[in-house]
């Protein structure tokens, strides 16, 4: 038990004046608080199958492709420097490409966009 | 030399090796707020009860110049003593020597008051301060590492084991910690990752500070790899006596009884928790209205809130305390949660402490994160772990036990020994609202006023099942009892489980859920 912790003169039921935060289970809202972990979740995007990302962080080292050229599934897109590793990424549908969202030397973090296809 | 000339000696060599890395390094380390490995065994030890070994232990490094160097004690002080009297196998890595850098023979010194404290069935506490393994050995300090796991794997279960972060513990030094029962870290002095923030920056590109990454806060808040949070040393020395006295010395053993108290009276039991399901409550207080002098050790108290583990004595016994916390996140199950109760189980299950569960959830936590994170497999453990211990185990249901949460729990299908109710307790599939929007769908839909006809039914089911009752009719329910009642029948059912004995299948051992 910390030292620090205080012993209250009485203890009964507050707790439920001073928790502003709630949460829905089951269709019944409870008071209660949140932690930041919680608060912290991203809310779940579908994937786009169209969007290439990197799948870890890296560093982009070249393109193969320039927008408008029309790829194959499978073609050579770019290589991402990851984990010391030169990593091609290729094409997962086909397509045209239709935007590079960054520059060639450019680091990015998991998950950034690199290229669009549609 | 005569006997006494040996004697002078024997001082000087003695003098020599407890200089550890000299009074410049020494100096370094007092200046960041940590005492020597020897001081921290001294803090942590009965008075005049440490007695050292393997003083006179030298590396056995022989590149790269290393067999021209001395390092006094190979960077690691071992030995035994007590605490309060109990017995205990002790040893702290020195930082001033070689940054505590982990040799061959470093590695044997803890091997060996490892396997002391084996022999002798008692506690092994290790305090951490080491830069990592000493590369200058090569393959022979990787080995050294593997040893450790080995004995800390042999030892889980069998023997308590206690490691204290007291500095960095980086790369393959983490595993042993992780490997034995109870992590000690201290605010802005305990340092532990797999891969340092250099590592992260040079290969991922990803800037964090050691703090961030690594830090004490962190593993006692996120990672869960920590169970006591301190702000010094020394309140993490008193942490670790504390915990010392609630622990038997082997799994042969109870932990030791102490004179029974009762608890303060502050704690009002009949006045904690609101009746409305909905409405938050800090469980603690119950736990401290119902055990002795209202002590309550709490284990991993910073990670995944929502629920309460720890220690606590009734009618001087030690008691393992689960609790779902209607505080946080309304108490409900999810994968934290769930790893930190059913590890808790199983600690308390191999050394013969008694399972004192108090129920209060509205179910399992809802959301993508959580299936993706392995909700599951996650959720398993618990109920792995209820169904696998074979030590007395309680249950007291305070008020929501619904659906899945209700049998995770420690319920009497897991083979809870003894299920009290309180009279506010709610057993149901789930809350009345939920039930009775799925059960009255078609009578709400075709209502002309929806909202009357929809706070009816709710109103309908309430009455029906959100009681203690109908779990009680079919006898999952040992008694209803008033909430003042909780400690004569919760101490009365743990004295007349003291002999209790299960028999378990023949086999090498089950595959939970890990």
């Amino acid at each position: 038990m910390s030292k620090k912790e205080q012993k209250p003169a009485a203890v009964e039921a507050n707790e439920a004046d001073i928790v502003a935060e709630s949460l829905e289970i089951g269709g019944s809202i409870y008071k209660t608080t949140l932690p930041a972990k919680y608060k912290n979740q991203k809310p779940y995007v579908p994937k786009n199958p169209h969007h290439v990302l990197a799948f870890m962080p890296g560093t982009v080292r070249k393109f193969f492709v320039a927008p408008g050229d029309r790829v194959e599934k499978g073609d050579k897109l770019l290589v991402l420097d990851a984990m010391k590793m030169n990593n091609e990424l290729l094409a997962p549908v086909s397509g045209v490409v239709d935007k590079i969202a960054v520059k060639v030397g450019e680091s990015v973090p998991k998950n950034a966009l690199l290229v669009a296809l549609k | 030399m005569s006997i006494k000339e040996k004697t002078t000696d024997l001082r000087t060599r003695m003098e020599n090796a407890l200089s550890g890395g000299g009074s410049k390094a020494i100096e370094k380390q007092k200046a960041g707020g940590k005492l020597t490995a020897r001081e921290r065994i001294l803090a942590i030890l009965d008075p005049g009860s440490f007695h050292e070994y393997d003083l006179f232990v030298e590396h056995s490094g022989k590149d790269f110049g290393m067999d021209k160097k001395y390092l006094p004690g190979d960077g690691v002080v071992t030995g035994t003593g007590t605490i309060n009297n109990y017995p205990v196998c002790i040893y702290a890595q020195d930082f001033t020597v070689a940054g505590g850098s982990l040799g061959y023979m470093h590695a044997k010194k803890i091997c060996k008051i490892m396997d002391h404290a084996m022999k002798l069935k008692v506690p092994i506490i290790g305090i951490n301060d080491s830069g990592g393994a000493r590369i200058q050995e090569g393959v022979n300090a990787l080995a050294g590492y593997g040893e450790i796991f080995y004995r800390n794997t042999q030892a889980s279960g069998v023997i308590p084991q206690i490691s204290v972060i007291l500095g960095p513990c980086a790369g393959g030094a983490v595993y042993s910690p992780a490997l034995t029962d109870f992590v000690f870290v201290v605010d802005k002095i305990s340092k532990m990752f797999i891969t340092g923030p250099d590592v992260i920056k040079s290969v991922l590109g990803e800037e964090i500070s050691q703090e961030d990454l690594g830090g004490a806060r962190t593993h006692a808040e996120i990672t869960g790899n920590a169970h006591f949070f301190a702000e010094s040393e020394q309140e993490c020395f008193e942490q670790i006596k504390s915990l010392v006295s609630f622990v038997p010395w082997n799994n042969t053993k109870k932990a030791d009884a102490f004179t029974p108290k009762l608890p303060q009276k502050t704690f009002k039991i009949n006045s904690i928790v609101p009746s409305d399901p909905r409405k938050p409550y800090d469980v603690r207080n119950i736990i401290k209205a119902i055990v002795d002098d209202s002590e309550f050790l709490e284990v991993q108290a910073l990670f995944a809130a929502n629920i309460v583990v720890g220690f606590g004595r009734m009618d001087g016994q030690t008691v393992g305390f689960v609790a779902n916390q209607p505080l946080v996140m309304a108490g409900v199950l999810d994968v934290d949660s769930s790893d930190k109760c059913a590890r808790f189980i199983r600690y308390c299950d191999a050394f013969n402490i008694p399972l004192v569960t108090l129920v209060d959830l509205p179910g399992y936590l809802p959301g993508v994160d959580q299936e993706h994170a392995g909700v599951i497999r996650h959720g398993a453990k618990i109920l792995y772990a209820y169904s696998e211990a074979t030590v007395p185990k309680i249950t007291v249901i305070l008020r929501k036990a619904y659906g899945g949460g209700y049998i995770a729990m420690c319920s009497s299908h897991l083979r809870a020994d003894f299920v009290f109710a309180w009279p506010t307790a709610e057993i149901a599939v789930m809350g009345s609202e939920g039930a009775a929007n799925i059960i009255f769908r078609k009578e709400i839909m075709e209502a002309e006023d929806q909202e009357k006809m929809r706070q009816q039914k709710i109103e309908e089911y309430k009455e029906k099942f959100a009681n203690p009752y109908v779990a009680a009719a079919y006898g999952y329910v040992d008694a209803v009892i008033a909430p003042e009642q909780t400690r004569s029948f919760v101490i009365h059912a743990l004295d007349i489980s003291h002999n209790k004995s299960e028999a378990v299948p023949d086999r090498k051992h089950g595959i939970p859920p890990f």
